[in-house]
């Protein structure tokens, strides 16, 4: 065995340049391929799977959850959520802009609480109280045993597009009021934006929640 | 129908899948790493690298391109990061800090892919595609190339060869790792995946305004994220982000590609030994652990013990609508039985069991099916000493495929077995003596110990999943976390090339009536049992005092 400094001086010099010469076909040749098919085979999936509302205006995408909130208030840390529109599941580990202050990218991230954290079962509790508060109406008691626990924990990315259509169906009767409109109609609108498990048991059922709101904003808009 | 049985069929649909492509893509990979052509494009990167991939190596030569290759990595992805701010094509984003960009350089080569930085805010398209994707291909070529060095270290005789490490390198990442990335990273796009150079541009949303979204060429690495079980996340989230796993088939797909090389390559290994039938024997070891685990992580989850998840009603918390606790478990116990660490649900959340779990997975030792490479190395000695074991319950000299398991050789497997739990506990202990660490956890009590236990057994096994809870963004964490990584990684390759060298010199010892049949059921429970001795001894006292303590008292 020779372990002579010209040696192993010799083998990482071979080391940096199989690097390099990886980097070039991994690195710039392979993604560069991928982006150049995947746009022209899947353009709008490839590039955000942009969602549009009925007069053709971007309202997002059909994969990245949003708020419905009302505006802010003197003296919230928080707003109020807008409840003429169905609400998404909360958010709870969504960070700030902290590494880079320049932008106000769309961040992602979860509480990472445990079950016997205080935090989150003051959160899971307030949450809980908080839905069945928001969605009793006059003629609709909401029992704490209706709500679903998506409806009270916060997603993995915090970008949760979907809830749960228990969560959805469960919001009906005071987003209809809020409305105006039949609780009739707003089931309907439910139901014809509720996924079933992709070939009856891949994923779970779900209602994407700014498609549904879209669609729902476009119905009120008709009048 | 049920959650659960929707849960089970999606199980049953993946054992499908992987049952499918075992054969092909096992005979395939044998055939790449015994085959003597050399494809014009690999000929081409021969030359530049300037090596001839013709020659053989004994175990020294093997274990020096190993780590020159990735020595060089290591510092050129250091240096990528540090001069990020002056580089085009990095969005504004600035140089990364001395002690973060080595802990994601270790992370990257040691495919851990352990990550102590904010994705979609730190890192640019040149750091992200041009640095951290290119290791994900290539730590796991260099994972697959050592466990084949071992494969023929069995299979080889009176010779002491082991193959060129330079030829072994390319070859996993030309004929495996690309072709299936290329096909991939098409399919998530299909599903939903972004792939786009569009940097941070603003989106119209519901409300009025615009959103800022950073795009990048998410599916490309994605792919090859899961496939080389790396883990590494574009964003934040990992692949709980609608971007990098949009819906449950995706989701799928993606458990596929973390377990498809792992368990295919039993297969390569049964027929580069000669015997189908042994690659059988590890397969059934490796496929039973899974199913074990991956049965009691559904129940814990679904179960869902723990006051906050009682409140709630199930252990949703840090889980997607669309994956759901069954899509969550079988992804999560994936991860972290292999090397990967990739997550869609973050473990901190699941339930006291649930996270002991992801722990106990990774503290095997990776192995069921383990990493690419790594898992059927770290399996082949968990054999030999289960072989070991069983010579002394009866009295006889150990052998395993025809070759003597002597005192240099079993050496070499006890050093192996005890670099990850060292590492593991050492570390653990050192951060609870010391005031500062202790100030970067989330939670506390029991969990609050599972958070840095879980770092440490993250980073030594070569995972990089989290319980993300810990601030481990400081310098104690990145610089030790860094170290674990790398000694993690490189320490038990040398015993593996050591041990292969040492076997291929060896002349074949005929197989008698009292030789240990290693490719009957029986050596898979001896050798299951090995496994689930050896770990439970070495962790049991730390995990009573994390996940236990936390599971019991739910």
């Amino acid at each position: 065995m020779n372990n002579s400094v010209g040696n192993t001086g010799r083998v990482l010099w071979a080391g940096l340049r199989a690097l390099l010469v990886l980097t070039v076909v991994c690195g710039v040749l392979y993604p560069l391929a991928v982006t150049g098919v995947a746009q022209v085979a899947f353009p709008g999936r490839a590039n955000g799977s942009e969602i549009e509302d009925a007069s053709g205006k971007v309202v997002g995408s059909e994969l990245i959850g949003q708020r419905y909130d009302l505006p802010l208030k003197d003296g919230e840390e928080t707003p109020a959520p807008d409840l003429r529109w169905f609400q998404p599941r909360p958010s709870n580990g969504l960070g700030t802009n902290s590494v880079n202050t320049r932008y106000s990218i769309v961040l992602s991230g979860a509480t990472n609480r445990s079950g016997d954290n205080a935090d989150l079962i003051r959160w899971v509790t307030d949450a809980k109280a908080a839905v069945v508060e928001d969605n009793s109406t006059d003629g609709h008691r909401v029992k704490p045993s209706d709500v679903p626990a998506d409806a009270v924990t916060s997603s993995g990315s915090g970008l949760d597009p979907h809830i749960s259509p228990e969560y959805a169906r469960l919001q009906v009767h005071r987003v209809a009021e809020r409305n105006k409109l039949d609780v009739a109609t707003v089931e309907r609108l439910v139901a014809e934006h509720t996924d079933d498990r992709i070939l009856g048991f891949i994923g779970e059922p779900r209602v994407n929640v700014l498609a549904l709101n879209t669609a729902l904003r476009d119905l009120v808009a008709k009048g | 129908m049920s959650p659960v049985l929707a849960g089970v069929l999606q199980l049953l649909a993946l054992v499908a899948a992987l049952g499918l492509s075992y054969r092909p893509l096992g005979d395939h990979m044998a055939r790449v790493y015994s085959s003597e052509k050399h494809l014009r494009p690999e000929k081409w990167i021969y030359k530049a690298i300037g090596a001839n991939p013709s020659v053989e190596m004994r175990w020294p030569a093997y274990l020096r391109g190993v780590l020159a290759f990735s020595a060089v990595s290591v510092l050129f992805l250091y240096l990528l990061q540090r001069v990020q701010g002056s580089l085009p094509g990095s969005l504004g984003f600035v140089s990364i800090d001395p002690d973060q960009a080595f802990n994601t350089a270790a992370s990257f080569v040691a495919n851990t892919n352990w990550q102590s930085y904010y994705g979609e805010q730190a890192m640019g398209h040149v750091v992200q595609t041009g640095g951290l994707a290119v290791q994900n291909f290539v730590s796991a070529a260099v994972g697959m190339a050592v466990a084949v060095a071992l494969v023929r270290g069995f299979a080889r005789s009176r010779t002491g060869e082991l193959g060129n490490f330079w030829a072994d390198l390319v070859r996993g990442t030309i004929r495996i790792l690309l072709p299936i990335s290329v096909i991939g990273a098409l399919v998530l796009v299909a599903c939903g995946a972004i792939q786009n150079f569009s940097g941070i541009h603003e989106v119209g949303q519901f409300g009025g305004g615009t959103q800022q979204w950073n795009g990048g060429a998410v599916a490309s690495q994605e792919v090859i994220k899961e496939l080389g079980t790396n883990g590494g996340g574009y964003f934040n989230a990992n692949s709980a982000h609608p971007f990098e796993n949009p819906t449950g088939l995706s989701n799928l797909f993606e458990i596929y590609l973390i377990l498809v090389i792992p368990f295919a390559l039993t297969r390569t290994f049964g027929r580069m030994v000669g015997s189908i039938k042994q690659g059988y024997a590890i397969l059934g070891t490796m496929a039973a652990i899974w199913l074990g685990f991956t049965a009691l992580m559904m129940w814990t989850e679904f179960a869902h013990h723990g006051p906050a998840f009682d409140i709630a009603g199930g252990a949703m918390e840090g889980k997607e609508t669309r994956f759901g606790i069954a899509g969550s478990s079988l992804f999560s116990v994936a991860t972290t039985l292999t090397s990967t660490g990739a997550v869609n649900s973050f473990h901190s959340s699941y339930t006291g069991f649930g996270g002991g779990l992801t722990m106990l997975g990774m503290q095997l030792g990776e192995i069921a099916p383990g990493g690419v490479g790594s898992g059927l190395y770290g399996m082949l000695i968990m054999a030999v000493i289960a072989v070991f074991i069983a010579g002394l319950m009866v009295g006889r000299t150990p052998e395993y495929l025809g070759k003597k398991i002597g005192t240099r050789e079993i050496k070499f497997a006890a050093c192996y077995i005890l670099v990850t739990p060292a590492l593991v506990l050492c570390f653990t202990a050192a951060s609870f003596v010391l005031d500062t660490p202790a100030n970067s956890m989330t939670n506390s009590g029991a969990h609050g110990f599972s958070e840095i236990l879980y770092a440490f057994t993250s980073g030594a096994n070569n995972n990089g999943s989290a319980f993300a809870g810990l601030n481990a963004d400081t310098q104690w964490f990145n610089s030790t976390i860094g170290i674990a990584m790398l000694l993690g990684r490189f320490l038990p390759m040398v015993f593996v090339l050591a041990l292969a060298g040492s076997l291929a010199e060896q002349k074949p010892v005929p197989e008698t009536a009292g030789t240990l049949r290693t490719e009957k059921p029986l050596f898979t429970g001896l050798l299951v049992g090995t496994i689930m001795i050896i770990a439970g001894l070495t962790y049991f006292p730390a995990l009573a005092l994390g996940p236990l303590a936390e599971g019991l008292a739910a």
